[in-house]
Formats: C-alpha cells, sequence, structure tokens
C-alpha cells in the first residue's frame, strides 16, 4: 500500500489544528493593543447583575468621570485572582470600577460578588456576550481605562497584578484624572 | 426515582454502544454472521434505553423536580409548559442527552430500514455509529450528568435565560441537531467504505439520503436560529458571523458540497475519494462545532479553565476521532479504484466547481474562526475577525458559485456543451441584466452589491426554470405532453429545481434588505411622527403591562402609509424576574414585500423614549428561501430511488454483478 501526500493532507493540517487547539486551552492571557484605542466605547446600554440596581450603559461612561472597565465571570479563575485588587482599588477611591459581567449565569454573578465582595459602582450583565463583541474581548477578564468623555485609553487583557496596577493603571488614571485633554494610552 | 431510572437506563445504552462498536466490526472482519447480527437488536435497544433516559429527564422539568440539579438551574415552577419541555436542551447536560437520543435515533433508522443495506456495510456502519455513541455518553456520564440529585431541594429553580424563553428557539436546538448528528450517518457510511476499500454507486445511494435528511434539518435549524436573532436580539440583523453562528454555518456548507459530490459517485463513479473526505470532514465540523459552543474556546480562551474535564474530553475524542478517521483515510484512500474519466466541461465539472466553491468558503469560515486563536498562539497577537472578513471573502466565493449554478444543470454528463447551454441561458442572461439596471437606476449610487445581487438572483431563478421548462420542453411540445412530461419527472429532478429556487429566493431577500433598508434611531416622544421608507410611524406612547412570567415596558407605534392607516406595532421591553434579566422584544409586521420593525428601550426620563425603527424591503425572503430549500430536499428525499425497498437495489446489483461481496 503507497501513501500519497494529497491523502495525508487532511490529517496532517488537523494534526496541526488540533496542536493549536489545545495549546488554545492553556494560552496566557496578555497585553494586547486593541483597536478600539483611542476610540469611542461602543454603544451599549446593559441591566445590572442580578441583585444590584446601576445598570450600565455608554452614557454612563461618558459622563466626565475617569473609570475602569472590567470584565468578568464567575466562570474564570483568573478573575478570582485580580479581584482582591479591584477591592482595593475600590477601597482606596482611586478611580470609578465598573463591571461588564460577561456571558455569565446571573445567580453564579450574584454569587460571584456577594462571596468575593463587590468593587463595581455599576455593574452590566451581558449573558449572551453581544456587547462583549462589540468591546472585542478576547479572553476574561480584562479590564478598560476610560477618560472622562468615554475613549479607551487602555484596555489590559487577562488578570491585573499588583505591579500591572501600580505601573500601569493607577499612572495611566492619574494623568487622565489631572489633564482632561491627556491623549496618553497605555 | 425517575432520574435514577434515567440515568441507568443511559449507563445501560453505554454498555450496548460499547459491545455494538465491536462485536459487529469483528464480525464483519472474520465473516461471523451471529456477531454481525448484533448489531441491529443492540442499535434499536440503545435507542429505546436513550429514549427512556430523555423522557425521564423531561418528567423532572414537567412536574419540576427540584431536587434534581438540572432542573432547579434551568427550570421555575411558573414557567409555561413549552418552556419547562424546552428547558430539557436549553442547558449544556440536557443538550448533550438530546444529541446522544438523536445520535442512537440514527443507528436504530440503519438497523430498521437498513434491511436491503449489504450485510457486512450495515454491521460495520453500525459499530462505528455506536463508537461515536460511547465517546458522547461517556461524555456525558462522566462530566456532564444531568441527573446529579440536590439536597436538601430547593424550593423553587432558577429559571431558564428569558432569551431562550421563545418558541423559534425551542425548537431551534432539536433541529439544528437531528442535521449536525444527522452527518454521522454519512460518517459511518465512510468509515466503513474505507474499511472494506470500496465505494460504488450503491454505496453513495445509500449515503445521499441520509446526508439530505441531515442537510434539510440543518437548513432550517440554521433558518430558525437567524430568524430568532432577527426578532429576539432586536439589532435587526439576522447574521453575524459569530462563532456559535459560523459553526453550524461550516457543516452545512461541507455538507452542502457533499450532497453534491455524492450524486457524481452515484450517477458516474466518480469523486470517490473525494467524496468519502466530504463525509468525513463534514461530520468533523459538527464536532468541531460542538466542541466551540460547548467549550467556549472562541469567544473566551479562559472560560475552559471553569470546567477543564469538560474541554479536555472533548477534544481528546475530538483527536481521536476526526484524527484517527483521517488517518484511515490516508492509508486507505490509494486503494480507492479510480471512477469515470470525464471532461472539464460537463456536469461532473460543474459539480467539481460546485465543491471547490463550497469547500473554499468552509474553509475560509473555518479560518477566520480559528485564526484569532492560531495568531494568538503563534505571535501573541490577538484580533478579533469580524463581519468586514467574511463579507470580504464570502461574496467573491458566492457569486461564482451562484453563476455556475444556472448553467451546471444545463449541462450534460461526461461531456458538456457550454456554448448550448450559454445559448439556453440567454433569456435569463436578458433578465439578469434588465434587473442588475433597475437596481443599479433604484439605487443611484455606487455600491454595486445591489445591481449584482439583483442580477444574481434573476439570473438563478430564470436559469433554474429555463432547465425545468427543457426537462418537460414546455412550449416546443404541445402542453399537454410537457404536462405529462412534468408529472413523469423524478421528484429528485423537482427537488433540485425547487431548491435551486430557493438559493435565489434568499440571494434576492439578502440584497434587497441590505440595500434598501431604512432605519430610524432616536428618542420619540408621543405623538411624534417620523419618516421610514414609503411609512409613517405616529409613536403613541408606552405602558407597564403584565405577562405570564414578566412584566414589560410596551411601546404602541400607528404606522401610516400616504395618510392611511396600516398597522399598530407593539414592541416590547421584558423585564424577567426569575432569572433576572431583560429581553427586547421586536415589534415585526413581517408582508412578502417588506419588514416593519419596531423597537422601544428605556425611557429618558422625561417622558421620551429611545426607539428603533426599521422598514427592510423583502426580508423575508431570506427565510422562505431558507424554507424552500428545505422543501426542495424533502421532495428530492422522498423519490422514489431512495425508498426502502425500492427496485433500486436490485437495478444496483445487477449493475455490479462482478463485484463480490467481501467478507
Amino acid at each position: 500500500m503507497k501513501l500519497r501526500p494529497h491523502h495525508i493532507a487532511p490529517v496532517a493540517i488537523f494534526a496541526i489544528v488540533a496542536v493549536f487547539l489545545y495549546w488554545g486551552l492553556y494560552l496566557n492571557p496578555r497585553q494586547i493593543p486593541t483597536a478600539l484605542k483611542s476610540k469611542p466605547v461602543p454603544e451599549f446600554e446593559l441591566p445590572p447583575v442580578q441583585g444590584r440596581s446601576l445598570g450600565l450603559s455608554s452614557e454612563h461612561l461618558r459622563a466626565g468621570e475617569v473609570t475602569l472597565v472590567n470584565v468578568f465571570a464567575s466562570w474564570c479563575v483568573p478573575c478570582r485572582i485580580e479581584h482582591p485588587l479591584l477591592m482595593e482599588l475600590h477601597a482606596k477611591e482611586e478611580v470609578t470600577i465598573h463591571g461588564l459581567n460577561y456571558k455569565d449565569p446571573p445567580r453564579q454573578a450574584a454569587a460571584f460578588l456577594d462571596e468575593l465582595g463587590d468593587p463595581y459602582s455599576r455593574t452590566g450583565a451581558d449573558p449572551t456576550g453581544r456587547v462583549g463583541i462589540d468591546w472585542g474581548v478576547y479572553g476574561v477578564p480584562e479590564t478598560f481605562v476610560v477618560t472622562r468623555d468615554g475613549r479607551i485609553a487602555c484596555k489590559h487583557i487577562g488578570p491585573l497584578t499588583p505591579n500591572d496596577v501600580r505601573d500601569k493603571i493607577v499612572p495611566l488614571v492619574r494623568a487622565l484624572k489631572a489633564d482632561p485633554k491627556q491623549e496618553k494610552t497605555c | 426515582m425517575i432520574p435514577e431510572i434515567g440515568h441507568y437506563a443511559l449507563v445501560l445504552a453505554l454498555i450496548l454502544a460499547l459491545v455494538q462498536t465491536f462485536m459487529p466490526l469483528v464480525g464483519a472482519a472474520r465473516g461471523q454472521v451471529s456477531w454481525m447480527a448484533v448489531g441491529e437488536p443492540a442499535a434499536i435497544a440503545q435507542f429505546l434505553l436513550c429514549l427512556v433516559s430523555f423522557a425521564s429527564l423531561t418528567w423532572a422539568y414537567l412536574v419540576s423536580d427540584f431536587s434534581v440539579l438540572n432542573v432547579v438551574n434551568n427550570s421555575h415552577s411558573l414557567k409555561p409548559l413549552i418552556y419547562k419541555i424546552s428547558g430539557v436542551w436549553g442547558n449544556h447536560e440536557g443538550s448533550m442527552l438530546l444529541w446522544v437520543l438523536i445520535l442512537t435515533l440514527f443507528g436504530a433508522a440503519v438497523a430498521v430500514f437498513g434491511g436491503n443495506l449489504p450485510r457486512a456495510l450495515r454491521a460495520r456502519v453500525l459499530s462505528v455509529q455506536a463508537g461515536i455513541g460511547v465517546g458522547f455518553m461517556l461524555f456525558t456520564l462522566l462530566t456532564s450528568n444531568p441527573f446529579e440529585r440536590l439536597n436538601p431541594a430547593p424550593v423553587d429553580g432558577q429559571g431558564l435565560n428569558p432569551l431562550l424563553q421563545d418558541p423559534g428557539l425551542a425548537f431551534h436546538p432539536p433541529m439544528l441537531y437531528l442535521g449536525y448528528v444527522g452527518f454521522s450517518m454519512a460518517f459511518s457510511f465512510a468509515i466503513a467504505a474505507l474499511i472494506e476499500g470500496r465505494v460504488d454507486p450503491a454505496w453513495a445511494r445509500w449515503v445521499r439520503p441520509w446526508t439530505l435528511t441531515a442537510w434539510c434539518f440543518l437548513t432550517g435549524g440554521i433558518a430558525l436560529g437567524s430568524w430568532w436573532a432577527y426578532y429576539e436580539l432586536g439589532w435587526g440583523g439576522w447574521w453575524f458571523w459569530d462563532p456559535v453562528e459560523n459553526a453550524s454555518f461550516m457543516p452545512w456548507l461541507a455538507g452542502t458540497a457533499l450532497l453534491h459530490s455524492a450524486i457524481v459517485v452515484e450517477k458516474r463513479d466518480a469523486l470517490k475519494s473525494w467524496t468519502i473526505l466530504l463525509a468525513i470532514l463534514t461530520f468533523s465540523l459538527s464536532l468541531l462545532g460542538t466542541f466551540i459552543v460547548r467549550s467556549g474556546v472562541l469567544n473566551s480562551v479562559h472560560s475552559f479553565a471553569s470546567d477543564p474535564a469538560r474541554g479536555v474530553f472533548i477534544l481528546g475524542f475530538l483527536i481521536f476521532v476526526v484524527g484517527g478517521s483521517l488517518l484511515l483515510y490516508a492509508i486507505r484512500a490509494p486503494s480507492l479504484k479510480l471512477g469515470g474519466l470525464f471532461q472539464p466541461m460537463s456536469r461532473e465539472g460543474a459539480l467539481v466547481l460546485n465543491n471547490l466553491l463550497l469547500a473554499t468558503a468552509c474553509g475560509t469560515v473555518l479560518v477566520g474562526t480559528l485564526y484569532p486563536l492560531l495568531l494568538d498562539a503563534v505571535t501573541g497577537e490577538k484580533v478579533s475577525v469580524g463581519p468586514p472578513f467574511f463579507n470580504a471573502v464570502f461574496i467573491p466565493l458566492m457569486v461564482p458559485l451562484i453563476g455556475a449554478l444556472a448553467v451546471g444543470p444545463l449541462l450534460a454528463w461526461k461531456r458538456g456543451d457550454l456554448a448550448g447551454a450559454l445559448q439556453r441561458l440567454k433569456f435569463a442572461a436578458a433578465f439578469a441584466l434588465l434587473l442588475a439596471a433597475i437596481a443599479f437606476w433604484l439605487e443611484g449610487k455606487a455600491p454595486l452589491l445591489a445591481p449584482l445581487g439583483m442580477a444574481l438572483f434573476g439570473w438563478l431563478v430564470l436559469g433554474a426554470l429555463i432547465e425545468w421548462t427543457e426537462r418537460i420542453r414546455l412550449f416546443r411540445v404541445p402542453l399537454a405532453e410537457s404536462f405529462a412530461r412534468a408529472r413523469g419527472l423524478p421528484r429528485a429532478a423537482w427537488g433540485m429545481t425547487v431548491a435551486h429556487l430557493g438559493v435565489g429566493l434568499v440571494v434576492l431577500g439578502i440584497t434587497a434588505s441590505e440595500t434598501w433598508q431604512t432605519e430610524k434611531l432616536g428618542i420619540m416622544r408621543p405623538a411624534e411622527r417620523v419618516t421610514v421608507g414609503p411609512y409613517e410611524f405616529v409613536f403613541e406612547g408606552a405602558r407597564q403591562v403584565a405577562g405570564p412570567n414578566y412584566t414589560a415596558l410596551r411601546g404602541r407605534f400607528r404606522v401610516e402609509r400616504g395618510g392611511e392607516f396600516v398597522t399598530y406595532l407593539h414592541p416590547e421591553q421584558r423585564r424577567y424576574p426569575v432569572p433576572p434579566m431583560e429581553t427586547t422584544e421586536a415589534a415585526i409586521r413581517p408582508t412578502i414585500f417588506s419588514d416593519l420593525y419596531a423597537v422601544i428601550g428605556e425611557s429618558d426620563g422625561k417622558g421620551g423614549h429611545a426607539t428603533r425603527l426599521y422598514h427592510k424591503p423583502l426580508v423575508s425572503w431570506i427565510w422562505i428561501g431558507s424554507l424552500v430549500m428545505m422543501a426542495g430536499g424533502f421532495l428530492s428525499l422522498s423519490d422514489r430511488r431512495y425508498r426502502v425497498g425500492a427496485p433500486v437495489r436490485r437495478r444496483g446489483a445487477a449493475a455490479q454483478p462482478a463485484l463480490p461481496q467481501k467478507a
């Protein structure tokens, strides 16, 4: 029996795809440039996470305040890791943090915040992920720094580390607060 | 007690599936009839056991048995009956059970209707089918047990995602799964053929109806899903190139190619190796779709981390099934005998072109869906591929496909006459040009989509009708004879004409609604008036209303045309208490000419409401066209060639007297 290249090609291609799929499962989130950077936030309007009263919409991000938008989900393990940092930022009143709850069953999202604490001023529940698509959400967690007039100054993919917060997020937030015309991004 | 019966039945079905995977296969290899004969009763029993299992879960939903975790998570005692039932498959665990049920249903169908299949082929098909079943039953039992109990039981459930509480979506998953899983038949036949090392026209005649059945359901499932997105998401869009949508579209494209290449195997005994590969790929894409949807790997690489057992299991199964079958293909395909030769310009040639374009389109969607993942793995760069990419590459592939679609059926087998075919299509060409000119005149502006789309519509629809009139020799022979010929036309020929007309209607719907849609967004106050296309919408205010398990803000629009009253539209913004969520219910007045579409949003606190109003010409034809395609498929399926025990078998056997039964 003779093997021929064009008969082997499909299985060879599949082998490569399978390796990537496996690799994909364990990819580390990395900081990436975003196509949305310096662009206005996408238009959206979401009801709050179960048990909270304030929903989130693009209006709220243009209200003249520098904000962080944190994309989180209860099923996301790295979100749990970064959560204490958000609580700390919230406690220090460094910046207003809004939560975008991505593809999460309502009850579990509520339980997540009840259990770990709620650092968010407003939350938006996006169970279908439609709004997440507009935001270019790729891997949860993601954190966006949004300017006073509702432009995206920074997108951080993956869990925030204490170093990220100290060296990147906080300096940027302070710069944006100090000078509204600041064009600085990360 | 009843959930335990369901659980137990599923375990028994798994054991039977294991037996069915090995015994008939070994029996076929050794030529032991008694071992081969295990397949049929095992397949039927397996289906019955899965039915018991599925019925038990449905029962738990019907009586709202909140000691079952799955019911607690996805149901609520106040939910309307239909959504209690659809809640069974509106979640991960239940949908896997439905998947298994449909898989065993197809296996049982082979056992019941496969009486005239060669015994060894039937045994092998049943073995492969059971092997797939083993994988999915293990997956369900080990990582997603729907019968998990909860103690103590809560008083009430969490409710079903309100977006899923919708009649369109209630039947979307079963249709889709009938399609996805239906392709497992083509796969099992392909693997069985590879093991036997033999593919002949009789094989194709067996595979075609199963593929066609799956294709019809998948077409319906996709159309239903897109219709749901259209009226429920309230965006006015109907296709978003979302990974989950792509997951169902890829098997459809590959399955459409398979349908057509199987014709070549059946009629001309050619393209055998390619058809086998397509059969494997189509089902592999169904599995990949399941992997994508069930793991969420593409929307979010990290959703995986939540339950690694599930993701790794599906991926392992995917690698085993797809990798294994492609490896088998690599080893066995060279031994398949080459079939009939043909000129490039022939019916076969046209079908090869169809396959090339569909396969490329499918590959494109696959790349667009997986590209973000691959790029991230290689360079660490993250991108998202959106509609611009798909539109840019998909339309150039569809244009030649539709262009060739009108010509192909007019070409003869083996050696066709292109000039003659084009000569016969001159009226279609003239009609296409006329429509393009009208579209260009209507549009006035540069975008070429409208004239191009309308031309393709005209070309395709008239082309299909011309092919049909040629067949019945309309206007060339007396009308009575044409009528007699039409009656004598095989159902498969009717099916083809109808399905191709359906494609034309879809093209019409897409072109017209994308080009001539009018959209008005803004805050409206009561008594305010907005002109949308040829219509005027008058906002008459909004009020709170109560539904069976939700409250809603309901707006009222009076629609007028030229001062004449047309209709009222009542869009709603619904708020569900369990689980707490808001949904948008667009108010749509569909007609065959245009849809009026209204959405109402939150109040601005000053008496105004955010509104979105659309006028979408001919948009319904997207779904009508899909239904027509589906009807064409079923019409073709009713052809007597495919009916059980039809004389095909004798004819097929007579045509192949020299080929002895293997084993």
